[in-house]
């Protein structure tokens, strides 16, 4: 978009950021590392992209965005809270019995999710298949689809990263389809690196025959400009590789693969928000502190 | 009306349906020349993909066609499709992706070709799933009709469809229902709960054991998932012995879905035929004799049941 808001937009991240935390201390277990590197990814798709109506969330027309790497949903669920697909204080029913907001997005439970992910590697399949589903039905939404870096390791993604600059030829390339991948460089067991190394990741990507943009993941003015530039390329899906820091925002989370998939507890929320928001505190986040160091007392 | 393979009148319902519905897609890996979806492809080339032999891409790209309004028809060998059993799982049960998964060639009765390229476990495997019935049709009237019901039928599902040609068990006035079983011959003595291929074999074992004084019911189970209860608890009353007939594994399929309902609902006795173990290559009449799925081997394990 032009000219967007970043001041905004860097806000929003912030609380989102202050909110992925709270949660996931709330649920007592989910995934901080990756939910703090995605957020900015996230809000500017969802504060300043995607065209949506969180009262029609099966509004026809409707932009797509599938969360492949579906542990990172928290970060997710508060874009959607803000937008109004649900009330904010539902937020806190994360993981809980009988909340719609699922461990990993559901598609059924939670209007506004678009498909079932978290079992990795699935997700650009189905991405694909809505980008040329909408082709074939003659709509202009746009597809949005975010994996992970240890994802990428799933032989499916290659699969769809196979056909997808070939699937619609000649009447329906899908150029509707932008995928972006969150590159923390961090996966459950360790660094991607020492694990199964995906690099040179932009290098095989344009072998298979993808536009490729290589971004930083947490800069939201470079984000957008890669939106743009994938929105307007014809005849082609294209790739944003966003580079991130795993645990982004939190100095004793980044770049820690222990904090893939482990939850807070109330006193290092607390440190965490406190980093987060900045000081003197915000007054929207006083709240949130003390409400995290009573659980702390219990 | 001629025997043909479920899979042809698959090929040439999808093409007469096509033509009345735009939104039908195939969605193939590869095998579209056997799971006889080419013929669509070469008609409607702006429907048809053919993502190469990836069969994961293949069930998951369908489940994004169907969530973005098409009707596709995603389409291989039965255990290459149910292979892809964590894909089916979250991207088409649990997403609830109304997908229409074809899995052809099943059972021992492909042949030649061997274990690798039998459907033999995939009953058992998607009946473990909500959200996706099961459809085996007996012949080609039938296969077309339960296409078209494919088609109307709100939601995934999963037709079991075979390589070999199937001899016709019903006339031309037979209608298919989604969820209905249909009694193909009365009888009083025994049911024998068939399905596929082995529908025909059934009814001409039925033949056999007539001539011997036993009087044999044989059902046609076409909707495998959500099964009949009232049809079978019906027939089983009357004769209250069952016989299950399948060319699938005898675990999880029709045979498990049968004695699943006949524990829980009216203790009866169930004998379940069907492969055990591996399939392995030969001539398709010498597999089903040795599985004992031919019509003489049907009517001496219905019989050794009865006298036991």
């Amino acid at each position: 978009m032009a000219n967007p808001d970043l001041a905004k937009l860097d806000a929003i991240a912030r609380e989102g950021r202050v909110q992925i935390i709270r949660m996931l201390t709330h649920a007592g277990s989910g995934h901080p590392g990756g939910s703090l590197s995605v957020i900015d990814i996230l809000v500017d798709l969802y504060f300043n992209r995607m065209r949506y109506d969180p009262r029609r969330p099966t509004w026809e027309d409707r932009d797509r965005f599938v969360l492949s790497k579906g542990h990172c949903v928290p970060a997710q669920y508060f874009c959607m809270a803000k937008a109004g697909f649900f009330p904010e204080s539902q937020l806190l029913t994360l993981r809980k019995l009988g909340s719609p907001l699922q461990g990993h997005p559901d598609r059924v439970a939670l209007p506004g999710v678009e498909a079932a992910t978290g079992s990795l590697g699935q997700g650009l399949s189905v991405a694909t298949g809505m980008a040329l589903g909408l082709k074939l039905a003659g709509k202009s939404a746009r597809v949005y689809c975010v994996l992970g870096d240890g994802e990428m390791q799933e032989g499916q993604v290659w699969e769809s990263l196979m056909s997808a600059p070939k699937l619609g030829a000649p009447h329906h390339h899908l150029d509707n389809l932008c995928v972006i991948l969150d590159g923390n460089g961090i996966q459950l067991d360790d660094f991607v690196k020492k694990i199964l190394d995906l690099e040179p990741v932009v290098e095989k990507l344009k072998a298979y025959g993808w536009p490729v943009l290589d971004i930083n993941g947490h800069d939201i003015g470079q984000i957008d400009k890669a939106l743009d530039q994938a929105e307007a390329t014809r005849g082609a899906p294209t790739f944003i590789v966003a580079h991130t820091v795993k645990g982004k925002g939190v100095s004793f989370m980044e770049n820690q693969p222990e904090w893939h998939g482990k939850a807070p507890k109330p006193a290092e929320a607390v440190q965490a928000i406190r980093e987060i928001a900045g000081q003197p505190l915000p007054a929207w986040v006083e709240p949130i502190v003390a409400e995290l160091q009573a659980m702390e007392k219990k | 009306m001629p025997a043909k393979a479920s899979r042809a009148a698959f090929g040439e319902a999808l093409l007469e349906l096509g033509a009345e519905n735009d939104r039908i897609v195939t969605v193939d890996a590869d095998l579209s020349k056997s799971t006889m979806t080419a013929k669509f492809a070469h008609t409607y080339p702006n429907r048809a993909f053919n993502v190469g032999i990836a069969e994961s891409g293949m069930i998951g790209l369908a489940a994004g066609l169907a969530l973005a309004g098409r009707i596709p028809f995603a389409c291989s060998f039965a255990c290459f499709v149910v292979g892809r059993f964590e894909t089916i799982r979250v991207s088409v049960a649990y997403t609830n992706a109304p997908v229409k998964l074809v899995g052809t060639h099943v059972g021992v009765a492909i042949g030649e070709d061997g274990y690798t390229q039998m459907g033999l476990e995939d009953i058992a495997c998607i009946r473990s799933l909500p959200n996706i019935p099961i459809v085996q049709p007996a012949d080609e009237i039938e296969t077309k009709q339960a296409v078209a019901a494919a088609v109307e039928h709100d939601g995934p599902i999963y037709l079991r469809l075979t390589r070999q040609s199937l001899e016709p068990v019903h006339d031309a006035a037979y209608r298919f229902t989604f969820g209905k079983a249909d009694v193909l011959r009365p009888g009083h003595d025994v049911t024998i709960l068939a399905t596929g291929g082995t529908v025909w074999n059934s009814l001409e074992a039925a033949k056999t054991l007539a001539e011997n004084g036993i009087n044999a019911e044989v059902v046609n189970v076409a909707t495998i998932k959500p099964i009949d209860e009232d049809a079978l608890l019906l027939s089983a009353g009357k004769t209250g012995r069952v016989v299950t007939v399948e060319d699938h594994s005898i675990h999880g399929g029709l045979g498990g879905a049968v004695a699943e309902l006949f524990a829980e609902v009216m203790p009866t006795p169930v004998k379940r035929l069907g492969v055990t173990g591996f399939g392995e290559s030969g001539d398709p009449a010498g597999l089903y004799r040795k599985h004992g799925l031919d019509p003489d081997g049907i009517a001496r394990s219905v019989t050794k049941f009865l006298n036991r």
